[in-house]
């Protein structure tokens, strides 16, 4: 009754590719964008906003760019942690060494050092396919984390291999409390989903489907693969790498190679299939989900073993963590294989028609 | 010279025990086509049972490793029944997917009832260099790796009986030919599937119980674990040979590179940049690397079958 698009007539062009071509989404959408902007920041705790939202923000764009390479062009990744390794230890290096250099410059650039080894990583993806290629990631997983703590110039010399990053300073601005932070993180976040939104749906965003869907015919209709595949390493990467940058910079405040291990790598694989493979607003949902769960779960264990009186051992909560994220990805691939953002479109395909089916 | 050999007969006798875990992968590639990224998991979880059996029940040997098997068997039944059968026919990187998934739920499920510490595991074998070896050549070598070698020919063997000779074996052959002809000449599909998936269970057990009894029992065997990668991308994902060829061209490789290839690399890179560095632990990824530049050469492994891709 509230959502459907009858009477809106597209006239123009302009209209007809617009993003979000209903008006209801349009104005849900300015809804969303209203209370991320104003209403989090004006009513939420500092401990809401470090503890959740910016890892959850950050989180949402590192599986945007994972979404990038595995959902839209197909090539399963596991190396992800270490594009963000890269993204984040750059951005470090080039505060630490260009006096003057603007910080967001330093993620953009560090995001460009990703998006490079990413390009490299991905040079073997032209001949092996699959889970052939999600072992060669593997290769980057290890190395990069090794390299990083090995020489010690990327960590300029720090004993400790853990690296303090520089205070996020803008405009002369200095950026320490969390709300700022969760500003600056929630603007680069929403810049850079529009622009994935919009290259999905342009002609490299179409090459990447049709690589991923069948890359011999894909070849076939003359597609360039290397070219379409490398470029499609290069944006995720280039994503992963700036999701780095601000998860050491906004989030840790630290830069530490060994936080970017197989285990981050892993989640963020699981952010993807259970939001949803292939769609952008999935790996929002999936993000809010991962990152979620284990606070609720912890919540309802607490609850559990007071109400029953159980003495739970202290690795319980992770242990049943292991357990419930393992069962959940099955569940999902079994009976919703395209995750979270599937259920959306199908609960939007029944809010058009309700209240009357037919 | 002999230290050149030790460091080769070590690494070889090393990768005897990757090979140990590929072969689980193998088995399970061969027959149902599924990358199991679970193996891993599953050779944690058998070390794990094992070992919780003797400790909890004061059970002896033969009756912990029956228990372990028995549980290794439900684990594979209820595998094929719960996860691999409701996802027929999705593509292949769906089904890798979800073993991922499983690898998590089975690493949960082993910790959350056998608890998270470290347990040592006695087999009664010393993991000692063996005198005579060193008295006469000079070489240390252990009696544990050597023995690891004959338990991973064994497997073979009997594993290569099993296929080539009974029924059952055939029947998995067919069945890794072509599900479909398998299925119209009537051979059950979900029985061979069980089958395989309890086989892998039972190699797993022993890949566990090396391991364990080598490094303890913990965690970081799902690893290990990940090490059998590599050694499947050099060997070939459907071939036994390629597993066992694969392990000790990953063992010796690795240790020798860890011996002889960090000094060059520390030597080249003082050469290039004019900085002395220490490079160690190159054995972390290593395994990896050359595989990925394999993957370069020949996209199918060693011993792999050639794909034709067709539109």
């Amino acid at each position: 009754m509230f959502y459907r698009e009858a009477g809106q007539f597209k006239t123009t062009y302009a209209a007809d590719q617009a993003l979000f071509p209903i008006r209801q989404d349009r104005y849900a959408m300015l809804a969303i964008v209203a209370i991320a902007f104003v209403g989090i920041p004006l009513f939420s705790s500092n401990y809401w906003l470090t503890a959740l939202l910016i890892p959850f923000l950050v989180f949402s764009l590192a599986s945007l760019g994972l979404n990038i390479l595995t959902g839209y062009a197909g090539q399963l990744s596991l190396g992800t942690a270490a594009f963000m390794a890269v993204g984040a230890v750059a951005a470090y290096n080039f505060q630490l060494r260009i006096p003057g250099m603007p910080i967001l410059l330093s993620f953009v650039l560090g995001g460009g050092t990703a998006a490079l080894v990413g390009i490299l990583f991905g040079l073997p993806s032209l001949r092996i396919k699959g889970f052939y290629l999600a072992v060669a990631t593997l290769a980057a997983q290890f190395f990069i984390p090794w390299l990083v703590t090995k020489v010690g110039w990327f960590s300029n010399y720090s004993a400790s291999g853990v690296i303090t990053a520089q205070p996020i300073v803008i405009f002369g601005q200095a950026l320490d409390t969390p709300r700022e932070k969760y500003l600056l993180v929630l603007c680069i976040v929403a810049l850079m989903a529009l622009l994935a939104k919009n290259l999905v749906r342009s002609r490299i965003g179409r090459a990447w489907m049709a690589v991923r869907d069948m890359d011999v015919a894909a070849e076939v209709i003359g597609i360039r693969i290397l070219r379409t595949k490398l470029i499609a390493f290069a944006v995720s990467s280039f994503y992963c790498g700036v999701a780095g940058a601000l998860y050491a910079f906004a989030y840790l405040g630290s830069v530490e190679p060994d936080g970017f291990n197989l285990d981050l790598s892993f989640r963020i694989l699981f952010m993807v299939i259970v939001g949803g493979v292939g769609s952008i607003l999935g790996s929002f949902l999936g993000a809010a989900f991962i990152t979620l769960m284990p606070i609720l779960l912890d919540v309802l264990l607490t609850a559990g073993s007071h109400a029953f009186n159980l003495n739970l051992e202290p690795g319980v909560t992770s242990m049943m963590q292991l357990l419930v994220f393992g069962a959940l990805i099955i569940f999902f691939l079994i009976v919703e294989p395209h995750g979270l953002a599937r259920l959306w479109q199908i609960t939007k395909e029944k809010l058009r028609l309700w209240p009357f089916p037919y | 010279m002999s230290f050149f050999f030790e460091v080769l007969i070590g690494g070889l006798l090393a990768g005897v025990m990757y090979s140990l875990v590929a072969l689980g992968f193998v088995l399970i590639y061969k027959a149902s086509g599924v990358f199991n990224f679970a193996q891993g998991a599953m050779v944690f979880f058998a070390a794990l049972t094992f070992v919780g059996l003797q400790e909890k029940f004061g059970l002896p040997f033969w009756g912990a490793f029956v228990l372990a098997l028995a549980a290794m068997v439900v684990l594979g039944i209820l595998t094929e029944r719960i996860v691999l059968r409701p996802l027929v026919n999705q593509p292949q990187i769906t089904l890798f997917m979800a073993t991922i998934g499983l690898a998590f739920f089975i690493e949960g499920l082993a910790q959350l009832i056998w608890g998270t510490n470290v347990r040592r595991l006695d087999l009664g074998i010393k993991d000692e260099p063996i005198p005579f070896l060193l008295e006469r050549f000079d070489m240390a070598l252990s009696g544990f790796d050597l023995i690891a070698a004959v338990v991973a020919g064994v497997l073979v063997t009997v594993l290569a009986v099993f296929f080539q000779v009974t029924r059952v074996g055939r029947a998995l052959r067919a069945v890794a030919d072509d599900h479909q002809a398998a299925l119209a000449v009537g051979i059950p599909l979900k029985q061979i599937w069980a089958i395989v998936w309890s086989v892998a269970g039972f190699v797993a057990l022993i890949a566990g119980l090396m391991w364990g009894a080598r490094n303890g029992v913990q965690f970081a065997l799902t690893f290990v674990a990940l090490k059998a990668l590599p050694v499947l991308i050099i060997g070939g994902f459907e071939s036994v040979t390629g597993a066992i060829v694969g392990g000790l061209i990953i063992g010796a490789s690795e240790k020798l590179a860890e011996i002889y290839g960090v000094p060059f690399l520390e030597w080249l890179v003082r050469m290039l940049f004019n900085i002395s560095l220490t490079l160690g632990g190159i054995e972390l990824w290593f395994a990896y690397v050359m595989a990925l530049l394999f993957l370069l050469i020949r996209p199918e492994g060693l011993f792999g079958e050639k794909r034709i891709d067709r539109v």
